[in-house]
């Protein structure tokens, strides 16, 4: 029961270490239960069985004994021992890279990751990796503290600016892993959400040349029917607009700009387009295709009124195909 | 007779008063009213996480009202809660002296603290803040909200916690009763000294961080901001080298209030008095020591990593002694279920949980899955609420007598005790889960699959809530009106009840003299205290 409570519901294991850090996690749940009983079960039986309204109850002068001191200092301190030197070993393990890992740099800004390959291919928030083969990630930050985790592959490092840090991890399980940032870095936290996908060899093959590839599953689940649908591999045409909503989602605009009207660090884009918009300065503009592209490019140029000027610029990451998709999907917006 | 209550009267007489029992009682509230408000935040938080997305406030909203709960918490209610409150009206009695070593400093120093409080929460009137209590840089150096003034008034409030500090060991040392050798201290008073020496060591690089970070946001210096060549770990560093151990100022005054109420209530001597003793010491002293296991994932090198690991275990070994000392304690005893003991079964089995948890995060490997997680939300509030704010209501139910001269309810305290044991653990388990399954902590919004589990956290946070608010009216009607209470209503031998209830202005009628250790429980009971001077 217990390990149920704790962990049958522990994330996949994406990686062998995720395995290796299982077992210990388990071990020192059982340990923990353990321990548990021994003293809370000690506390309900002395408590039960010594209560001062039993028959001729009556208290034992006792003050101590040093046998029993030294068992339980004894005895928790090699435990302890033990723990760290497995906790070490696995830790060892997960933080360093084989020599022949694939190298990705990866650069963490408020709210959204952008990754960058050495093939020249640039993505955001969507991490493609190859399966089977160590994958290590050279990181920092554009602002400020982020926190690069896979919760699938059990791994964590804080992404930092002005230095590199890194992280390495062998994805055995094809599909998408969430990657969350762990580090709170302002407003929009909870939105900086990415997924490490996890490519079979034709498929990667096929990614690092350029090429488009169909739709991925989540890990450990098969392709849903809404992702077979707006996959396009199908033989469905999408629509403009339909390209565009993944565009937005694949960029991360969605952290801070809602599409429903809810308040979020950015403008919501519901009903914007061919309204007319106040700015920090006292101007006005109409919100068409050439502001909208100057806010995607040169987001500092014209802040609307009552936000910050914190959107970074996207020039370089977005194509002119996915741009013009994108301000299909911002019109569709009503 | 006038007992300290009606020695003098008005309100001016206590804002003015040098006496220790009413600067405790001032602290009391304070530190009560704090709660209260950390608390309607704490379920505000637990309010909006019900359910994914927007629930009720926005993210910008959220980030400020988390970082309120954590500042106010720490800050205004767990470091001062059991040290100067309780701490205040009990050492001086303790020892069997009129007062502390420094009556117009510790005056002070309760102004200090306000002082502190009112311009750490004036934030909240203007643009607020939302940097965690924990004011990472660089975000804190970036934010525009109002974090300066928390920053200030934190530093300010240090200057409370370094005073009472001194005032503490200066009086355990020079104010001790005739008799009263450092082997018959009482547990209380032991881990009182342990804190009072982080809190003298820790709290003054608080506050240089503090105001290196201040200096950062309004002169842009160049300490922690990489932009113009700081280092934001850095920060962190100095951050822990004081909240590690402040986390022991917090959790070791609590272990003292269970290490005094565990015999009284079992009629026994407290099983390994020295181990205990010692082991305070042992914890204050590690306690500086371990700061980096805060920043396992910080980009810290692999061998700090290493040290800082294989240090941290070592804390588990003390606490350890401690926890079996006080289960060995009731072996063979005479228990007696009065509310303080209650209370110290409750904080047996939270704070066990806590600790045991603790393990799971000094393992490295576990760390790195774990840290900034649900997993560490859940381990914290099983030490600091779990522990700590059991200890206080044990507390505050165990002294109620000698604070009021009336008893509290035992009805009612078993109701709330009940109420607080299990929303406790109801608001809390369900985040170890959380925790391991990767939900980061902080965060405004969060995916479906994790919905089940916040649901039955925010459910616990009402029943705690419950818990609390019934418990603040019973104390407050006993107070008011509740039986009065003897002198000793618990036959305890510690010297703070060796006077009536509640105590008279000087706190003793004639000076007391000690012949024995507090722990002398015999059964049937020999009045240890017949050989001590009655008043």
């Amino acid at each position: 029961m217990f390990e149920k409570i704790f962990n049958g519901d522990l994330p996949l294991k994406g990686t062998q270490v995720a395995g290796s850090w299982d077992s210990l996690y388990n071990f020192l749940v059982w340990l923990s239960v353990f321990f548990f009983l021994l003293v809370v079960g000690g506390m309900v039986i002395f408590a039960m069985k010594y209560r001062a309204d039993r028959q001729g109850a009556k208290a034992k002068y006792i003050t101590g004994s040093h046998l029993l001191e030294a068992v339980w200092i004894a005895v928790p301190t090699v435990l302890l021992l033990i723990i760290f030197a497995w906790g070490y070993n696995v830790y060892r393990t997960m933080t360093h890279a084989p020599a022949d890992a694939y190298e990705v740099r990866v650069i963490g800004k408020q709210w959204l990751w952008t990754f960058l390959y050495e093939n020249g291919r640039t993505t955001v928030n969507d991490l493609y990796v190859p399966m089977n083969r160590p994958v290590k990630l050279i990181m920092t930050s554009e602002d400020v503290l982020h926190s690069f985790f896979v919760p699938n592959f059990r791994v964590k490092q804080d992404v930092v600016p002005g230095m590199y840090t890194s992280v390495w991890f062998e994805p055995t399980m094809p599909g998408k892993h969430r990657i969350f940032c762990a580090e709170y870095c302002g407003t929009s936290h909870s939105g900086m959400i990415g997924q490490v996908i996890a490519l079979e060899a034709a498929q990667w093959k096929a990614w690092s040349a350029g090429k488009e590839i169909g739709p991925v599953p989540q890990a450990g689940l098969e392709l849903t029917a809404a992702e077979k649908a707006h996959s396009g591999a199908a033989g469905a045409v999408l629509t403009l607009a339909e390209r565009g909503a993944k565009v937005f989602a694949a960029k991360g605009c969605a952290a801070c700009h809602s599409i429903d009207g809810s308040a979020r660090p950015g403008p919501t884009l519901k009903g914007v387009f061919g309204h007319e918009v106040e700015f920090g300065d006292g101007g006005r503009a109409l919100v068409d295709e050439n502001y909208l592209r100057e806010s995607i490019e040169r987001p500092q140029a014209r802040v609307v009124k009552g936000f910050q000027p914190i959107m970074p610029t996207f020039q370089g990451l977005v194509s002119e195909t996915e741009l013009s998709a994108l301000l299909a999907y911002i019109k569709s917006l009503k | 007779m006038h007992d300290y209550l009606t020695h003098t009267r008005g309100l001016r007489s206590w804002l003015t008063t040098l006496d220790h029992k009413r600067i405790g009682l001032m602290y009391l509230f304070t530190v009560l009213a704090f709660f209260l408000l950390g608390g309607v935040f704490a379920l505000l938080i637990r309010l909006e996480l019900f359910g994914p997305g927007r629930t009720i406030m926005d993210a910008a909203t959220y980030n400020k009202i988390f970082t309120y709960h954590g500042a106010i918490m720490v800050f205004m209610v767990i470091i001062p809660a059991i040290p100067a409150a309780i701490g205040n009206f009990i050492l001086p009695m303790m020892l069997g002296a009129k007062d502390v070593a420094f009556p117009r400093l510790n005056l002070a120093s309760y102004y200090i603290f306000i002082a502190g409080a009112l311009v750490a929460s004036s934030a909240l009137f203007l643009r607020g803040a939302d940097t965690g209590w924990t004011f990472y840089t660089p975000y804190s150096i970036r934010t525009n909200t109002t974090a300066t003034l928390v920053l200030a008034g934190a530093f300010i409030m240090g200057f409370s916690s370094i005073l009472t500090g001194l005032n503490f060991i200066i009086s355990i040392h020079k104010l001790r009763a005739p008799g009263l050798s450092w082997s018959r201290l009482p547990l209380f008073l032991w881990a009182l000294y342990a804190t009072s020496i982080i809190q003298v060591l820790a709290t003054p690089v608080l506050a240089i961080t503090l105001l290196l970070l201040v200096f950062e946001r309004l002169f842009r210096i160049g300490i922690f901001d990489p932009a113009i060549g700081g280092d934001p770990v850095l920060f962190q560093h100095f951050f822990w080298f004081y909240s590690h151990p402040a986390v022991y100022i917090m959790i070791l005054p609590a272990m003292g209030v269970i290490s005094e109420v565990i015999p009284v209530f079992s009629r026994k001597p407290i099983f390994g008095y020295k181990a205990i003793a010692y082991s305070s010491f042992g914890i204050a002293l590690v306690a500086f020591i371990v700061w980096g296991h805060h920043m396992f994932v910080s980009g810290q090198s692999e061998l700090a990593n290493f040290v800082f690991s294989l240090l941290t275990m070592f804390v588990a070994v003390p606490t350890g002694v401690k926890v079996f000392s006080w289960v060995a304690t009731m072996y063979r005893g005479r228990i007696r279920f009065n509310a303080p003991m209650l209370y110290a079964f409750g904080f047996l089995q939270l704070f066990t949980i806590g600790g045991l948890t603790g393990v799971f995060l000094a393992t490295l490997a576990i760390n790195v899955h774990v840290t900034d997680t649900y997993f560490v939300v859940a381990h914290f509030h099983y030490v600091m609420v779990g522990g700590a704010i059991m200890a206080l209501m044990a507390g505050l139910h165990y002294w109620f007598p000698k604070f009021w001269g009336r008893m509290y309810p035992e009805g009612p305290a078993r109701v709330s005790f009940a109420l607080l044991l299990a929303g406790f653990n109801l608001t809390f388990f369900p985040q170890f889960i959380l925790g391991s399954q990767g939900m980061p902590r902080r965060y405004w919004d969060y995916l479906p699959e994790y919905t089940m589990l916040n649901r039955v956290s925010t459910a616990g946070s009402w029943f705690l809530a419950a818990g609390f608010v019934y418990a603040a009216v019973y104390l407050w009607r006993a107070m008011r009106a509740g039986e009065p209470a003897p002198a000793n209503p618990w036959e305890a031998n510690t010297l703070e009840w060796q006077t009536a209830s509640p105590p008279p202005h000087d706190n003793f009628a004639t000076a007391p003299v000690v012949t024995d250790w507090p722990y002398e429980y015999r059964d049937p009971l020999v009045p240890a205290s017949a050989s001590r001077s009655l008043p």
